[in-house]
């Protein structure tokens, strides 16, 4: 018998501890299986944040060095100046990297650092039980915003991707999504065409990814698949923000 | 040379080819000396980061990468800087991290103090968790400090402070610099992140969840610690044999204690001198050992009274202990301190 | 030998340029020194110091309580200064701009009108090595020779003009005074 499908090499045979309908297994799965077909699983460092996904290291089998939350771009700025010639990722959260992070990742793109952020936005924060987020949108309830999120309070959610995009050193910024098996594909293009950039020396590359948090959503993980679509992209539109590559986009 | 020029020029015959830093009164000769030495040197790099907070960060980076790397900063930047100074010491990564310290709390002011001793020795950071400290009193000390900091913050994989202050930083002495080390001759790593190629993959993480894990992770910092007290201990004393009062001080109050003391032997004031050199682990034996001959202990320093009680544990209780401190930036004379140390001398009758 | 100097005026008159090319000077002839100059923002248009100790021993202390001469180039500066100088120690000052005269009588006081001399300099600048060279000639610490081979490492390599005109200054101090 042919097999088809299996696990992807760069990835450890750790059962992942995410919650059912989380996008984060998705996630690491798509990274993982980049890493494997660019054949990067001996020269790429990851840099796993303080959040859901803290544990990445227990799941890739690549070298990984944790961040303090929000630092992991300045963490990576450190290793990839150091190593130039190894590809380097962050992997972080809204909060990590739109809230106590903010001046780290914009000051890494403005810098031009040629490494790759993958941005993964779920509009809470999850680890901690489902906290009001920089990305929580208006109306939307957390333990922190339990009448839904107000402007006159609690202040507009934050499009961060689009503040990098305007940075002169970022490369290529684009907005995905995991609720439906063609984001997930687009969002594992886009994955490997950051580091197909920071490959060839293009500069801050990031990928942002929205991702259900069915638990803190308090939603069933198919209703929370379908509020991407009908609300959280209304917020923060798909698609591509930023690209100076000059390569052809795909037919998507 | 100049006290700051001297401190950055010794890391890079260490060895140390990453700097990041951020600009702060009275440190900004070294982030200046290394922003153009660094960009000489092949593999050099200079970053002068957004915050204090990105350039310990980036420092934890480079370290994992396994290099030589070295931030400086003073009092209210380094206050920033403890978050990343708790990471390395978890994550066991080398580095070396200068504080030329002005007078606090606050913004305080850009005059020398000596006033970060507690946070330089007990760490500032959370956490349970030691950084060795080193107190250079001279330019040539700082030299020799700041190039052995980075062989010691190797050896142990911990990250050494050096302790000056703005004084130390800005004064001009003249000074032999050491050698430079070729990275060839520097001792390898098996422990950093550089790709797992030809190797199983590795992580650094400081996040326990198993308490019991995490305890272990303790002791076995705990007894690095350990280790470094019994191997690592350094403090000078001067005119010791007959001394009837020993005056305690480190860094530059140590000079202007040590020129008061030559004063007041001129006058037949039998007092001696004892300095540490390194603050952790601090010379708690070698006062105990003086405790045996000498009873009266007059503590100098250019705080509130912050290494006092260092010297009050190390004694246990068998000595008497006198402070004396000025905080805020202020500079003694010598004649000042000289008064000072002599009445004390007269009061307890030991002339 | 043990001997503080102390160098002090308004910030941009030059007396850390003074201190620093002393102790260097003091360096070259195989002495102990430290050079402790004041910084920062007092600096730049407040007071200026810069306290220089020359020693044939080791210096303790790099902060003078008494320093044997004080070098003084505005009216604060002999304020400040003009007590902590040492029974039998000399001043320094710079006379165009001090119009105040010490009274203790235990002092040796030396009287420069820099802005009268620097007239005879092309550009009327260079007052603290004119200043410079008149307290070498009378506290001799340091040889002439020695301050002009310092003043060419210091200068000489970026600009040769340079040199030769803080050259001249030193001379024109030097001679000053008899």
């Amino acid at each position: 018998m042919k097999k088809v499908f299996s696990r992807p090499k760069s990835l450890k045979p750790t059962p992942f501890h995410y919650c059912p309908g989380c996008g984060h297994s998705i996630i690491h799965r798509l990274i993982g299986e980049v890493i494997d077909e660019m054949n990067l699983q001996e020269k790429i460092i990851g840099v796993p944040p303080a959040g859901c996904a803290v544990l990445a290291y227990n799941y890739f089998d690549i070298d990984m060095g944790e961040a303090s939350h929000g630092r992991a771009a300045a963490l990576a700025t450190g290793l990839k100046r150091a190593l130039p010639d190894r590809v380097v990722f962050t992997y972080q959260g809204d909060g990590d990297i739109a809230a106590i992070g903010t001046a780290e990742s914009i000051h890494a793109a403005a810098r031009g650092e040629n490494i790759t952020t993958i941005f993964v936005n779920n509009g809470v924060y999850g680890m901690t039980g489902g906290q009001m987020a920089p990305t929580t949108i208006l109306g939307q309830n957390t333990t922190t915003s339990p009448r839904g999120r107000k402007e006159s309070r609690d202040g507009f959610p934050i499009n961060l991707s689009e503040m990098i995009a305007i940075a002169p050193g970022s490369a290529y910024i684009e907005r995905t999504a995991v609720n439906n098996p063609a984001n997930i594909l687009k969002t594992k293009k886009a994955i490997a065409k950051a580091f197909r950039l920071q490959l060839q020396g293009f500069g801050f590359t990031l990928v942002e990814i929205l991702s259900a948090c069915p638990t803190n959503w308090k939603m069933a993980p198919i209703d929370a698949c379908k509020w991407i679509d009908e609300v959280m992209s209304v917020h923060f539109p798909l698609g591509v923000l930023k690209d100076i590559s000059g390569e052809k986009r795909d037919a998507h | 040379m100049r006290g700051n020029h001297v401190a950055a020029e010794a890391a890079v015959r260490a060895g140390c080819r990453y700097y990041f830093g951020y600009p702060i009164t009275p440190q900004n000769e070294i982030p200046e000396y290394m922003s153009a030495r660094l960009s000489e040197i092949e593999g050099g790099v200079f970053i002068q980061a957004e915050s204090e907070i990105a350039s310990i960060h980036m420092v934890i980076g480079a370290s994992m990468a396994g290099g030589r790397v070295m931030t400086s900063s003073s009092g209210p930047g380094i206050s920033l800087k403890q978050e990343g100074i708790s990471f390395l010491c978890a994550l066991e990564l080398p580095a070396v991290i200068i504080n030329m310290t002005r007078g606090g709390p606050g913004l305080g002011n850009i005059a020398p103090a000596q006033s970060d001793y507690f946070q330089a020795t007990r760490g500032g950071g959370h956490g349970d968790y030691r950084t060795l400290v080193f107190g250079p009193n001279s330019c040539q000390e700082l030299a020799n400090l700041t190039y052995e900091g980075f062989n010691l913050a190797d050896k142990y994989r911990i990250p050494v402070v050096i302790l000056g202050d703005g004084m130390l930083g800005q004064m001009m002495e003249p000074v032999e610099l050491p050698p430079e080390i070729p990275l060839k001759k520097l001792p390898p790593k098996d422990w950093t992140l550089t790709g797992a190629k030809g190797r199983p993959s590795r992580f650094l993480r400081s996040l326990i969840l198993d308490p019991i894990k995490e305890e272990e992770h303790n002791w076995k910092l705990m007894r690095k610690y350990e280790k470094i007290v019994r191997e690592e201990v350094r403090w000078e004393t001067a005119y010791a044999d007959d001394a009837k009062m020993m005056v305690i001080a480190f860094g530059i109050a140590a000079r202007i204690a040590k020129g008061a003391i030559k004063r007041l032997r001129e006058e037949g004031i039998k007092v001696g001198l004892l300095r540490p050199i390194t603050l952790w682990p601090f010379p708690s034996k070698a006062i105990r050992d003086l405790a045996k001959k000498v009873k009266h202990f007059f503590v100098f320093e250019m705080n509130m009274g912050q290494m006092v009680e260092d010297v009050k544990l190390a004694l246990e209780g068998n000595g008497e202990v006198h402070f004396y401190g000025r905080p805020g930036g202020v500079i003694l004379t010598p004649l000042e301190i000289a008064r000072v140390i002599s009445s004390q001398y007269y009061q307890k009758r030991l002339g | 030998m043990l001997i503080k100097t102390v160098f002090s005026g308004f910030g941009g008159q030059g007396v850390i340029m003074m201190g620093q090319l002393l102790a260097t000077a003091g360096m070259v002839e195989g002495k102990n020194v430290t050079c402790l100059p004041s910084y920062g923002a007092e600096v730049r248009g407040g007071t200026a110091n810069c306290t220089v100790v020359i020693s044939t021993e080791e210096i303790a202390s790099p902060v003078a309580s008494e320093p044997e001469y004080a070098v003084l180039m505005n009216n604060p500066s002999l304020i400040r200064y003009q007590n902590q100088v040492q029974s039998g120690g000399t001043i320094f000052l710079n006379s165009s701009l001090i119009e105040d005269r010490p009274i203790r009588g235990d002092l040796t006081i030396y009287e420069i009108p820099l802005n009268d001399l620097v007239q005879q300099l092309p550009d009327h600048k260079g007052a603290n090595v004119v200043m410079l060279g008149a307290f070498i000639k009378k506290s001799a610490l340091v040889t002439l020779d020695t301050m002009i081979r310092v003043l060419k490492d210091t200068f000489g390599g970026k600009n040769p003009a340079v040199f030769k005109l803080n050259k001249s200054a030193l001379v024109l101090g030097y001679e000053y005074l008899e």
